[in-house]
């Protein structure tokens, strides 16, 4: 918190003094570094380097590979597996052929005892893995011959290769030390396009390109990963040519719009910004109250004045250009349309304007996590738009230590979002049996008709039956919306335009480090 | 003066004892969690059965007593346990990090010491003149400046305006080894820094020492022998002068600590100080009790160093009598 603070005052205070300098042209520098080394500029480094306790578990690892992988459609493609699974037995077996010759950057064979390892060292309740409920459905995993793996399943689980993207590590290296602690957290060997060469916690990564990888060794051979805090500082020392790139708020990276040694990328995203409305709040799980705000609610402002234009509205929790989004859901701001649902509901309105039903006044508070300005200022939004329908929002900041305890009954401005299968993120946000579970289903969200479709997404097996699934899902969120959807947030970069054919991923909320345009660095090409 | 030291020493066991038990205890009474801490921001899609397991795992749920005596009884042995916010054993996390801190703080207190000696000498030499004047008031306006402003004062000048220095870390963002010419660059910022917010102590000191050196009838006596000022100032004024300076070089090391601790986090120095923030707010139990062993083992030497120190260089003191 001090460090954060202390940044943010040293660049607030050479900007003040120093903008006269760094106003001077200074694009030479950016364009010229050797286009076979990138330095990039990222918010916060990774707790750990290795798969085990979680790292690279959506994929994009680039120290390490995954039996399948994704491409820039997030379609699932072969990587340390020969070919997609073969899925036999109603969706209960899941088998995949390894791909002959990979070897891991010692130079050991890649088997499927390594992937066997992975897998049962992940699912050991003694390994510290923050993740491990999201390979719940595994009941077992065993080897068959050298080359062949085959996963049983609890229950059909339609969404499982999209959990098999997980990074693979050797168990010749891995395995005799403790994942929990061991020197593999900080010296990993995998097979993929990277290899570690050096890191420095709190400074910076250095990526050597493996020249021996199997997917052909990459054009750009070094990569830096330098850990900058403060969005200022990141944005002072891209403009300085220390950085090649960096990831910024949307009204930093528009400062280079005019630079042309340096491009601008917006990854759209699955980063939600939503309001929990507790269903225990005598004014929140209120369904009258709910379908209001939904309706008061503003998010085309939202997206313009707090984004800048970098975002979408969010109409439910899948973003607009999914492609499992339900179409005919949009709707603008009502206010005439969320008045007649509050006067319907009964809640009349006050002489201070504040409309009430049977003595209580439609009021509630509002949390965020302090420090957070994107959520502060969509807080205050989502307040003043709820006063024009006579609903009283007090906004107020927290740390998470003193909001987790008040999720039961208070609503708070929560955040999320994970790319590969609506299953991953709604099954958790929404689902009742898993009501103030941890941090999942926050707002003791509890509707029979959503819970029967995320089952029948989860377990369906052919794709019309989860698509249906899902449509109605979002469609039943709008009759009765647990959550106030606000907007997805893009992801902006810039970054010096030394290479050809960049392209992003749609991006789950965490972001930065695997994602950004940078997620398939290994396929870059120099432009000279 | 061995006598000294090994009672010292022996005095030294249960103020570290005591000051780790209160750390384990101030750590337990924080609204601080460690699983969350642990978990970072996979925590907020974990459900509770994993929360509950790492709880467990962790060992975040025995009470803190408990703890902090399977920490003693192993940090006994050699044994400095696991930090769990680095995911890496204590030892290697001290390891790693130890070194570019005492690197930063042995240049910053030479500069400290050298500099505030020279500067208190030139003004107590001609009491009352500008240079005088001018050194007495920058350092009590310095006294009073707090050391991450001069920082930011210090990148804002030398590293956006002047760009003559790097603003951070240990070597260029890009540069590939840790070379003595980097370092020799990057250290320059943060150690002056360090060096400037323990200078003006120093420099008052040795002035109002020399000065009233000066002013002593041996001196004057020297003098009106027709003995040189060099001959004067450096043989007879600064020895005695020097003394009281002696005892400051102890006292001033726990500020030097804490001092190092902001310069490193405003210059990205690779230093103890993110993962001594990261241990108390994650409440990573081994590793901050044994960093904080560490400083109170660093305050308790510095003060024994002045009481050395002292004892070597007046000889009124007799150090059997300490």
């Amino acid at each position: 918190m001090t460090t954060r603070w202390i940044r943010g005052a040293a660049v607030a205070t050479a900007l003040a003094g120093g903008a006269a300098a760094c106003s001077a042209p200074g694009g030479g520098e950016g364009g010229g570094g050797p286009a076979d080394s990138v330095v990039i500029g990222v918010a916060s480094e990774p707790d750990t380097l290795s798969p085990l306790l979680g790292y690279g578990k959506d994929g994009n690892s680039k120290i390490f590979d995954g039996l399948l992988t994704r491409d820039a459609g997030l379609r699932l493609r072969p990587a340390l597996a020969k070919a997609l699974p073969e899925v036999g037995d109603g969706g209960l077996t899941y088998t995949y052929t390894l791909r002959e010759g990979v070897e891991f950057s010692d130079g050991e064979p890649l088997t499927s005892a390594d992937v066997v390892f992975t897998y049962r060292t992940i699912l050991d309740t003694k390994t510290n893995n923050t993740s491990r409920s999201e390979l719940d459905a595994i009941k077992e995993v065993r080897a068959d011959g050298d080359d062949k793996v085959v996963f049983t399943l609890k229950y059909p689980y339609a969404p499982f290769a999209g959990r098999t993207v997980l990074p693979i590590v050797p168990e010749h290296i891995a395995g005799k030390q403790d994942p929990n602690t061991g020197a593999f957290n900080t010296k990993p060997i995998g097979t993929g396009p990277y290899v570690l060469a050096d890191w420095r916690k709190g400074e910076k990564l250095t990526f050597k390109a493996n020249p021996t990888y199997w997917g052909g060794a990459p054009k750009v051979k070094t990569v830096t990963m330098a850990i900058v805090e403060d969005d200022d500082v990141r944005a002072t020392r891209l403009r300085s040519g220390d950085l090649d790139g960096a990831i910024l708020p949307p009204n930093l990276a528009a400062t280079f719009d005019d630079d042309e040694n340096k491009k601008t990328y917006e990854a759209k995203s699955y980063d939600l910004r939503t309001v929990t409305l507790p269903t225990a709040g005598k004014v929140t799980g209120d369904r009258a109250i709910r379908r209001a705000l939904d309706a008061a609610v503003d998010r085309e402002a939202m997206v313009d004045k707090i984004l800048d234009g970098a975002g979408r509205p969010a109409y439910g929790p899948l973003p607009v250009d999914d492609p499992w989004f339900a179409k005919g859901i949009e709707r603008g701001q009502d206010l005439a349309k969320a008045k007649r649902i509050l006067d319907e509901g009964g809640w009349k309105p006050g002489a201070d304007g504040i409309r009430a039903k049977g003595g209580q006044k439609a009021a509630f508070t509002l949390l965020y996590p302090s420090g957070d300005k994107v959520r502060q200022d969509h807080a205050l939004a989502y307040a003043s738009d709820a006063k024009k329908a006579g609903i009283d929002v007090k906004v107020e900041s927290a740390t998470w230590e003193v909001i987790e305890p008040r999720m039961k009954n208070t609503a708070v401005l929560a955040a999320g979002g994970s790319i590969g299968d609506p299953d991953f993120g709604l099954y958790t946000m929404l689902h009742s049996s898993l009501a103030g579970n941890g941090f999942n289903n926050m707002g003791h969200y509890d509707n029979p008709a959503v819970d029967h479709a995320l089952d029948t997404g989860r377990r369906g097996q052919d794709e019309a039956t989860r698509e249906t699934a899902y449509r109605a899902l979002q469609r039943e969120l709008v009759k009765d919306p647990g959550y106030t959807f606000l907007t997805h947030i893009d992801h902006v970069y810039v970054l010096a335009d030394r290479w050809q054919g960049l392209t992003t991923q749609l991006e789950p909320h965490e972001h930065g480090f695997a994602s950004g345009p940078w997620w398939n660095l290994e396929d870059w090409q120099p432009k000279k | 003066m061995a006598r000294l030291a090994g009672r010292r020493t022996l005095f030294a066991a249960p103020v570290l004892l005591v000051v780790t038990f209160g750390v384990f205890a101030i750590a337990a009474a924080s609204p601080f969690d460690p699983v969350k801490a642990y978990a970072g921001t996979a925590a907020l899609g974990a459900d509770q059965e994993t929360l509950d397991r790492l709880r467990a795992n962790l060992g975040a749920d025995q009470p803190f007593a408990e703890r902090w005596w399977r920490w003693l009884t192993s940090a006994l042995t050699g044994d400095l346990g696991q930090s769990s916010v680095m995911r890496q054993p204590v030892a290697q996390v001290i390891a790693e990090r130890l070194a570019w801190s005492a690197l930063l703080c042995a240049v910053a207190f030479a500069v400290a010491v050298l500099a505030g000696t020279l500067l208190g000498v030139l003004a107590a030499r001609r009491p009352g003149s500008w240079l005088d004047r001018t050194v007495t008031s920058l350092a009590y306006a310095l006294e009073a400046a707090p050391v991450f402003w001069i920082a930011l004062l210090a990148i804002w000048l030398f590293a956006l305006q002047l760009d003559v220095l790097p603003a951070g870390g240990l070597t260029d963002t890009a540069s590939e080894q840790v070379s003595t010419g980097q370092v020799a660059s990057h250290i320059v910022l943060p150690a002056c820094v360090l060096a400037v917010s323990q200078l003006p102590w120093f420099t008052l000191y040795v002035r109002q020492g020399v000065g009233d050196a000066l002013a002593e009838d041996p001196v004057r006596g020297a003098r009106a022998r027709g003995l040189d000022e060099r001959t004067v100032l450096l043989g007879h004024a600064l020895r005695s002068g020097l003394l009281p300076v002696l005892t400051l070089i102890g006292s001033r090391v726990p500020e030097l600590i804490t001092g190092a601790l902001l310069v490193e986090s405003v210059f990205s120095w690779p230093g103890i100080a993110a993962a001594t923030v990261q241990a108390a707010t994650a409440v990573d139990f081994p590793l901050l009790a044994a960093l904080t062993t560490l400083a109170t083992a660093a305050v308790l030497a510095g003060n024994l160093l002045a009481d050395l120190l002292y004892g070597l260089f007046d000889p009124r003191v007799k150090l059997s009598e300490m």
